[in-house]
């Protein structure tokens, strides 16, 4: 039979997707509220550090950037083809690779807060 | 071991130019290039992350940081495109989950309905959450 590996790559995309779409938007809302000189509580220093601090949010935040990360590599991968880059190995490799390599990062700074 | 077959597959060239064929390709490519902003956001907070994890000094540079002009045009094109993600994602959802109810079908646009009270009402959870009321 033949065997395919499109599940393990698209199901964290779909999930991602998901994710994104309900969550993303409020998130940079809150960002862009503080660059605009409105920050939420939450984004103080020993609030956000506090926040961090529990092992659960942890858990969820390295969560959310895998997922988040994970969606747009594929789509961008996606994308490359559709625009005429067939080296679709090479693509997916690399923004594979920075998704993985951006979410290990993620995991390891929380582990130092 | 389909790719040490000795027969060579055609592949057909694709240019750029389907792109400009139909309005709906385009908003296709933008609704894609959402990508990009949701990518590059999500970056730039594990980057926070980092800076959060050096302490107090670190993250107010952050912060600041975050207050540049650029940087608020970036954040204001991610807010757009997100949105637009999330509109186009949650459009498809009474294809993606088509729910069976008896002999008919749940309308499709109570589905996707559902999908947009959710989403409203999660961010103003966050939004309430975070303190920015």
């Amino acid at each position: 039979m033949a065997k395919s590996n499109k599940p393990i790559v698209w199901g964290p995309f779909a999930a991602g997707g998901t994710l994104t779409a309900f969550l993303t938007p409020v998130l940079i809302l809150l960002t862009l509220l503080a660059a605009l000189g409105h920050a939420p509580d939450l984004l103080a220093y020993d609030r956000m550090h506090a926040f961090a601090s529990h092992w659960l949010v942890k858990l969820a935040i390295v969560g959310v950037v895998f997922l988040s990360l994970w969606s747009a590599a594929h789509r961008l991968r996606i994308t490359c083809y559709d625009l005429g880059v067939r080296a679709d190995t090479l693509v997916a490799t690399i923004v594979y690779a920075i998704a993985v390599a951006a979410s290990v990062a993620a995991a390891a700074y929380l582990l130092l807060i | 071991m389909a790719e040490q077959m000795s027969r060579k597959p055609y592949v057909r060239a694709i240019g750029r130019e389907w792109l400009t064929r139909h309005p709906r390709y385009l908003r296709y490519l933008l609704r894609e290039l959402s990508c990009l902003f949701i990518g590059g956001w999500t970056l730039m907070m594990v980057w926070g992350l980092a800076r959060l994890a050096q302490g107090p000094e670190a993250w107010a540079a952050f912060l600041e940081a975050l207050r540049s002009p650029a940087s608020v045009v970036l954040q204001v094109l991610a807010l757009a495109f997100t949105v637009y993600h999330g509109v186009t994602w949650f459009n498809l959802t009474p294809k993606a989950l088509p729910l069976q109810l008896g002999e008919g079908f749940v309308a499709e646009r109570a589905i996707a309905g559902a999908h947009y009270a959710v989403w409203g009402l999660l961010s103003l959870l966050v939004l309430f959450l975070a303190g920015a009321f």
